[in-house]
């Protein structure tokens, strides 16, 4: 079935050769080779790389809502940092008697706080596979209450955008507090093992940024598999007709629901891996500004084809990472602009405005 | 910076002296005599002579004389060594900022070297307290009265108690009349006359302050042997039933306390979310760069302030027209060159000004720094209105109250009576209607998209007195507006005021139940829930158009 | 109870009519869309309603459909179906099914994959995801895309159809929904004289096995289909009969052409 659908689609194919292809070869070159050699990559670019294709993953996921289901979704920054602080909690306990305080069961800022017991819900965070169903659990929970809740009342277009973002910025506000027990305004940091290997070395880096790359082919796959079965044509139908939809019998909340809790988990799967390649995680996740930003990556790269969401959030970050280091005043001019002329001038993103140049030149 | 600031005061008193009815309306040359008289006696050194000169000045009916006897009381007399004579001197970083004590004209910075203070004792200083407290109870201003009556109270004594009472019989302001009343209470509870105090109880009860609860309640407590402070039951229980009222009353201070500061956060929220509320409401336009365009309209404020550096009170009045019509052209910018080719797509128009407010924001980092700036307000706006000691209301909140309601009657009438009002409903309630009507959309739209900028610029300076001024101050009000439009329901004005108010008020009520973060939390959380029950707000736009 | 009912399947219509409309009203901000209005319509039956605009013809199919919630009134779909508590999907699921005054069909899905998502079968979440045409199935579209004469466009995109082609493939996706009544609202709008007439052809093909009801201005169409016209206006029945009858009502004329 794999390949025939790598013969059907060129382009995705081609793409997932790409990711497919940093994930092997940058990792490995940053082993095998020597720091001097031409094809060296360093360790500072092997995280960088991780962390692209961890925002393509969440770009992906936010494609799934917003160019399928057509639910502009601005607090999608929250499931990504919601599995990022699952992860992060999982990191902390990893730490035990190696933090500064040097307590075996507390983290630093519990002891700073001068908490004696650990909070109920950091409890089993030290087995990595609880952590993992919580990366995927714990957005997929807040995604299903808070959609359930805004689907069956019919909340839709801006006002459904508006409250996601108040979602995200309730969520902002509540993490900044010390009293959460999620470490307050500085997050979790300091990590210092993941699965008992080391996290700083070169060799983890690599590992996570080969995951990082199967977990998105994999997330692309199935998010394919998802939009081309029927369920993904009802999707797309709500998108663009939704009374019609539910006249023929479909429940349409359900629907929405299960495709925003699908996208909420992949983008809680997307913050577990970024956090430990950046190693740390705060509250500044949740800001309204960051979930506005996946937009713009969708919107750049083109939503609803799945692979305008990744293209989009490697453009728009690699652009990041350039400008904040030569002209760090000048980054927000350009993203503003950006957001602009996108929405003005390629409401299709770039892969859509390609694609119809090339089908006009074939004509 | 400071002591710029200082000289700018001390001008500020200057002015005031010299425009003060005692100068402008030519001088009793008799009294003159006996103030020059009076003023080498201050001068000279004998303590006997010292006291005989406050009497003197106290005799002469004229305002300069309290000026001098406040400097001397509070130690800012001093005598100018060069010339030998009287001077006011107020403390600044690089000596003392002086004015002639006679003439009251400015004259200048000295050394500290330069002069010299004019002495006090003890006696002196008791003295010069009661004369002043004298002089200020026939004070024409009834504000100095009061200030006179506490100053009396301070230092109480039979003569004292005789003066308040003699004032009592022909004072004639309320207020101050309440005032002596409470202070004369007071003292009363300390007489041995058991009628007296039970008396004084029932004058007291009326009066809610900090005094009368700390004395009421030292009437119910025991010595260390265990007995009453108070011997007496009928007075104990007097007390008793007096402090439940006045505690009663309390609560009520604190319920309006809280209800003015509710009100007054509201008030910012409407003002901001009034825009909003417009466009949305208009337009179905989500203008993200609403925020934005308040703080162009703090940045005019601050601008305006640094042009007219001197005269605080007009450049905030200039700022006012002025941030409108530079957020009104901004926004009308922002439609002509971007809304407009995204109508019926709100959310990319949600998007795209998204982009101008990162782009705005930049801006304004770029050209004024990141640093917050802080905008002064006019004397008349800060301080607080203290109505008694529980209850105090800070003045630029309660003058933000009061424009945030001058604004929306304003921008209601502009929707009610103008043509451009007319124009606007009208494109509201069925667009390809008006069009047909031959109403220019086109137009409408970019007048809409000012006004409601417009606005939001008038509400920036507003926020200008109760924050900082920063390139972030749009973002931290524009969740919060958004929520107001959405609880308030599209297109409705009374619905934005209304969930506002009551935003604001609920904010204020749960603070002090759960903290500020909190508080806004669970704001945040109805709402949330909220729009689930009514997805429209609380006032939704009916019939068939909105039913698709 | 009504559950009972639903899962057999089975309406009850043994006393005659399937669809009891009883004193609907129906008001918008004081405006009376729907008056006290009251309506029967027979299992098999092909009913015409007719009337001025803002008789409340469109709001009667969105009382019926779920839509719109009528202030007080009653009506039931059989005898024991009480449509009041039902919503949209349940009462598209019960085997009422309608098409829009403008054609609602799925522009950028293909003409094969707009039946498809019509088909009468589980449209619950996991079984959709999962869902593969059996060869009934693809049958019954097939059928379908023959009886709508859109089986060269199977692979275009819905989009790119003509606006008569658009009309007759929502009535495609009404048939694919295998209802029991079938409300179409205005299907000949912006149709050739040839389309119209296929059109009142499939209706009539129709009648039999459905109830059907037609909301239609063309008189001319409404004559050559319909064996029973109902006139609203102001939100409630003013006559009811056969095209003849209702044509030479005064009422009926004065309302039409005014006093």
């Amino acid at each position: 079935m794999l390949l025939r659908f790598l013969k059907q689609d060129k382009a995705a194919t081609s793409l997932l050769g790409c990711v497919a292809l940093v994930a092997l070869v940058v990792p490995l070159c940053n082993l095998l080779t020597p720091a001097e050699s031409l094809l060296h990559f360093s360790a500072y670019s092997v995280s960088i790389m991780g962390k692209y294709l961890t925002f393509a993953l969440l770009g992906l996921s936010l494609d799934l809502v917003w160019g399928y289901c057509g639910i502009l979704a601005l607090g999608q920054g929250a499931f990504f940092a919601l599995g990022g602080y699952a992860m992060g909690m999982y990191l902390m306990r990893q730490i035990g008697n190696r933090g500064v305080y040097g307590n075996p069961s507390l983290p630093d800022f519990m002891v700073f706080l001068n908490w004696t017991e650990l909070p109920w819900y950091w409890y089993g965070l030290e087995h990595f596979w609880f952590a993992a169903l919580l990366v995927v659990l714990v957005p997929g929970l807040l995604a299903f209450v808070f959609g359930w809740l805004a689907f069956r009342s019919r909340v839709t277009g801006v006002y459904l955008s508006i409250i996601t973002q108040a979602l995200t910025y309730a969520l902002l506000l509540a993490f900044f507090r010390n009293e959460m027990g999620f470490g307050g305004n500085n997050g979790l940091t300091d990590f210092k093992e993941i699965l008992g290997f080391n996290i700083q070395s070169e060799a983890v880096r690599a590992c996570l940024l080969m995951a990082s790359g199967i977990v998105l082919i994999l997330a692309f796959l199935v998010s394919r598999w998802v939009i081309q079965s029927k369920l993904g044509r009802v999707v797309t139908a709500i998108r663009d007709q939704e009374m019609r939809v539910r006249f023929l019998g479909y429940r349409v909340e359900h629907f929405k629901l299960w495709v925003f809790v699908f996208s909420a988990m992949l983008a809680g799967i997307a913050g577990a891996l970024y956090v430990p390649q950046v190693g740390i995680i705060n509250p500044s996740e949740f800001a309204p500004l960051n979930s506005l930003e996946i937009v713009i990556w969708v919107a750049i790269g083109g939503r609803g084809t799945l692979y305008g969401g990744i293209v989009g959030a490697v453009l728009v970050n690699y652009a990041k990472t350039l400008l904040t280091g030569w002209m760090p005043e000048i980054w927000l001019f350009f993203l503003g602009t950006t957001f602009i002329l996108v929405t003005v001038l390629l409401p299709d993103g770039l892969l859509g405005f390609w694609g119809r140049r090339l089908r006009e030149q074939k004509q | 910076m400071k002591s710029s600031f200082f000289r700018r005061c001390c001008e500020l008193i200057g002015l005031l002296i010299i425009l003060s009815p005692g100068f402008a309306q030519g001088q009793d040359v008799a009294a003159n005599t006996i103030f020059a008289q009076a003023l080498a006696k201050l001068n000279g050194t004998s303590m006997q002579e010292r006291g005989m000169a406050i009497e003197q000045l106290a005799a002469v009916k004229e305002p300069r004389a309290l000026l001098i006897l406040q400097a001397l009381l509070d130690g800012r007399l001093y005598q100018l060594k060069a010339e030998n004579k009287l001077v006011i001197g107020e403390e600044v970083d690089a000596g003392y900022q002086l004015s002639d004590a006679d003439t009251g004209q400015t004259l200048g910075l000295v050394e500290r070297d330069a002069t010299q203070k004019v002495t006090m004792n003890n006696s002196l200083r008791v003295a010069l307290r009661k004369t002043i407290g004298r002089l200020e109870l026939n004070a024409t201003d009834a504000k100095v009265r009061i200030h006179a009556v506490h100053a009396i109270a301070k230092a109480i004594d039979t003569e004292g108690i005789a003066l308040l009472g003699e004032r009592l019989v022909i004072e004639q302001d309320k207020s101050v009349q309440d005032e002596i009343k409470l202070t004369l209470g007071l003292e009363q509870l300390n007489s041995s006359d058991k009628a007296a105090r039970l008396a004084a109880i029932a004058l007291l009860k009326d009066h809610a302050s900090q005094d009368v609860v700390n004395r009421l309640n030292e009437l119910q407590e025991k010595d260390a042997a265990g007995n009453f402070l108070e011997a007496d039951a009928d007075v104990r229980n007097q007390a008793k039933a007096a402090l439940a009222k006045i505690n009663a009353s309390l609560q009520v201070y604190a319920a309006i306390e809280t209800l003015f500061f509710g009100l007054s956060l509201g008030a910012v929220l409407v003002l901001a979310a009034i825009g909003l509320a417009i466009t949305f409401g208009v337009m179905g336009v989500i203008n993200m760069a609403h925020g934005e365009l308040m703080m162009l309209g703090a940045y005019t404020t601050y601008v305006m302030q640094q042009l007219l550096p001197d005269y605080l009170g007009l450049s905030l009045f200039l700022a006012i027209p002025a941030a409108f019509v530079i957020s009104a052209l901004a926004g009308i910018a922002i439609e002509r060159c971007i809304i407009r080719f995204l109508y019926g797509r709100p959310l990319e128009t949600l998007l795209a000004t998204f982009g101008v407010s990162l782009f705005l924001q930049q801006a304004v980092r770029s050209i004024f720094t990141p640093l917050n700036r802080s905008v002064a307000s006019p004397t008349w706006m800060s301080g607080t209105w203290q109505i008694n000691d529980f209850l105090s209301l800070t003045w630029n909140r309660f003058y933000i109250l009061i424009f945030c309601l001058l604004v929306f009657a304003l921008l209601l009438q502009i929707l009610k009576r103008t043509r451009l009002g007319l124009e606007v409903r009208a494109v509201a309630q069925n667009r390809n209607m008006a069009k047909a009507m031959g109403i220019p959309t086109a137009r409408v739209d970019a007048m809409t998209f000012g006004l409601g900028s417009g606005i939001a610029g008038v509400a920036g300076v507003a926020l200008s007195q109760i924050t900082n001024v920063g390139p972030n101050l749009g973002q931290a009000y524009i969740v919060d507006s958004f929520m107001v439009v959405v609880f308030g329901g599209v297109g409705n004005l009374w619905g934005t005021l209304l969930a506002g108010f009551s935003l604001g008020i609920a904010n204020k009520l749960l603070e002090p139940m759960a903290g500020a973060v909190l508080a806004k939390i669970v704001v945040l959380v109805f709402i949330i829930l909220f729009i689930q029950k009514r997805p429209r707000g609380l006032f939704p736009q009916k019939g068939r158009a909105a039913e698709g | 109870m009504n559950e009972v009912v639903l899962k057999s399947g089975e309406v009850d219509t043994s006393h005659g009519p399937i669809l009891y409309l009883e004193d609907v009203s129906v008001s918008f901000d004081g405006f009376r869309a729907l008056n006290k209005l009251s309506l029967y319509i027979d299992a098999g039956e092909l009913r015409c309603l007719i009337g001025p605009n803002g008789a409340g013809k469109t709001t009667l199919m969105d009382v019926i459909t779920g839509k719109t919630r009528p202030d007080t009134g009653s009506v039931y779909f059989g005898q024991m179906i009480n449509l009041l508590k039902m919503d949209e999907p349940a009462i598209a699921e019960a085997g009422i099914c309608r098409k829009f005054q403008k054609p609602s069909v799925f522009e950028t899905l293909t003409v094969y994959e707009n039946l498809e998502l019509a088909l009468a079968t589980n449209k619950k979440v996991w079984p959709t995801l999962l869902a593969k045409l059996n060869g009934q199935q693809r049958d019954c579209i097939d059928r379908v895309l023959e009886t709508i004469g859109l089986v060269e466009h199977r692979l275009h995109l819905a989009g790119i159809l003509s606006h008569g082609q658009k009309q007759w493939l929502e009535i495609g996706m009404l048939l694919m929904q295998e209802p029991k009544v079938m409300l179409v609202d205005e299907p000949v709008a912006g149709m050739t004289h040839q389309e119209v007439e296929r059109t009142a052809q499939l209706l009539l093909s129709l009648q039999g096995e459905r109830s059907i009801i037609v909301v239609e201005h063309d008189m001319e169409f409404v004559r050559s289909i319909a064996n029973r016209v109902t006139v609203l206006h102001e939100g409630s029945v003013l006559t009811e009969g056969s095209m003849d009858e209702v044509q030479n009502d005064p009422r009926v004329i004065q309302v039409y052409l005014g006093d």
